[in-house]
């Protein structure tokens, strides 16, 4: 393996933020208190989240380009990874609403378009399942997948803007930057964000193996005219 | 299409008939946008699928995939504006109309229509590829339509009390944008998706 490096910077990333996440120093806040540490953690799988159906979207406008299926084996696997993120970020999400806002799913406009954005990437895993020839699967579900990205980006970035929300950076709130992000949070939200991006990139790299050496057997299997 | 559409309003008129005075403007709102939205799924899930395989490689051999789904859009933003308004009067007539600024209203129609057919016509094209459309033609309209489904009842509701229209200029520029981001996409993909 030449490539572990990165591999390796994922685990000893994750590890830091998990212990300095814990107890590392902290902002005291009024209400929020302690549970600002969630923002390692909550923020950070939202971000890495964006990024990951970012390169996905990438992914599949090079399909459509050049028609290598290979880029949708991967534009997909990164897609999963980044729906497995989104459900943990709305898990994390939930359980700091429970304790800061006194509801574990507070009627919000974030909230709700957050939702909203799971189900359509569960549409697009749906898609994907609803086809039997692999080549106009992946075409039409990269279609599909930069559909999707394009409405996701207003629906979670620019829409909860335009109305009163409970997070920070709309309806009068200001975003994180301003007022409560000193050095001692920005020195482990960074790398947090990044090491979630490696670990998912991970996540999907290995699932992009299986599937290549599950095509390769099958590959194998018809040729020796056993099926 | 209009026979539903009439249909649909009228088992609401007599749902609702029994407790008339608990029809409050956000209902009567929200229900009307409830309505046009299914009317509208079904009437543009037809759009591909009726079409028989034989006429599609015809259309396709005679102009450009560009041309075949500007033109789609056109003829759904027409035929659902033309529903909605004519919904809109029935719905008016059955169940009141306590909307003060007409202007506004008819200005929500029509971007809800064009948006709702822009949105539709591309997803109808996706789905009509796979093998159950019909299932497949809700599951993937229904979040990415919700938004705009929003915004518009926002609009309307603003309408409907006769707010100043410097209130609502929000949600008419979030709403043209979305139409466009929606349109150029459209044009940009339909091509990768009638080759197969």
């Amino acid at each position: 393996m030449r490539k572990i490096w990165w591999k390796i910077l994922c685990v000893v990333i994750i590890f830091y933020v998990i212990i300095m996440g814990f107890i590392g120093p902290v902002p005291r806040l009024a209400i929020i208190n302690e549970s600002i540490r969630n923002t390692y953690f909550h923020v950070a799988l939202w971000l890495a989240m964006t990024t990951l159906l970012f390169l996905s979207m990438i992914f599949s406008i090079r399909y459509l380009m050049k028609g290598n299926i290979k880029d949708d084996d991967i534009g997909s696997e990164l897609a999963k990874s980044a729906i497995f993120f989104g459900i943990l970020g709305c898990l994390t999400g939930s359980v700091w609403a429970n304790y800061t806002w006194g509801d574990p799913w507070p009627n919000d406009p974030k909230l709700n378009g957050a939702a909203v954005g799971i189900l359509i990437y569960l549409a697009y895993l749906l898609l994907r399942s609803s086809f039997e020839d692999e080549q106009r699967r992946a075409r039409i579900s990269s279609v599909y997948n930069i559909f999707a990205f394009a409405v996701f980006i207003p629906i979670i970035y620019i829409l909860p803007r335009l109305t009163d929300s409970l997070h920070p950076g709309s309806g009068g709130n200001s975003t994180f930057g301003s007022y409560d992000f000193d050095n001692n949070i920005r020195r482990v939200f960074y790398p947090a964000v990044i090491g979630y991006i490696l670990l998912g990139l991970w996540i999907a790299e290995l699932r992009i193996r299986i599937k290549q050496i599950n095509r390769v057997r099958e590959e194998a299997l018809i040729e020796s005219g056993r099926l | 299409m209009l026979l539903y559409v009439v249909s649909t309003v009228f088992v609401c008129y007599l749902s609702f008939n029994l407790r008339r005075n608990q029809l409050t403007p956000i209902v009567w709102n929200t229900l009307f946008w409830i309505i046009l939205l299914f009317t509208a799924v079904n009437a543009i899930a037809k759009s591909f699928s009726q079409e028989r395989h034989g006429r599609l490689l015809y259309y396709y051999s005679l102009c450009s995939p560009q041309a075949i789904i500007i033109s789609k859009i056109i003829y759904n933003s027409l035929v659902m504006a033309v529903l909605s308004v004519l919904g809109f009067a029935i719905y008016a007539f059955v169940m009141g109309n306590p909307i003060q600024d007409n202007g506004l209203f008819s200005i929500c129609i029509l971007l809800a229509s064009t948006g709702f057919a822009s949105v539709l016509t591309l997803i109808a094209g996706i789905a009509s590829k796979a093998d159950n459309s019909a299932t497949l033609m809700a599951v993937l309209s229904f979040p990415i339509i919700l938004p705009m489904l929003l915004m518009t009842i926002r609009l309307a509701k603003n309408a409907m009390d006769g707010l100043d229209w410097s209130v609502s200029t929000d949600e008419i520029t979030t709403l043209l944008s979305i139409d466009l981001i929606v349109i150029t996409l459209s044009y940009l993909l339909f091509p990768y998706l009638w080759r197969s």
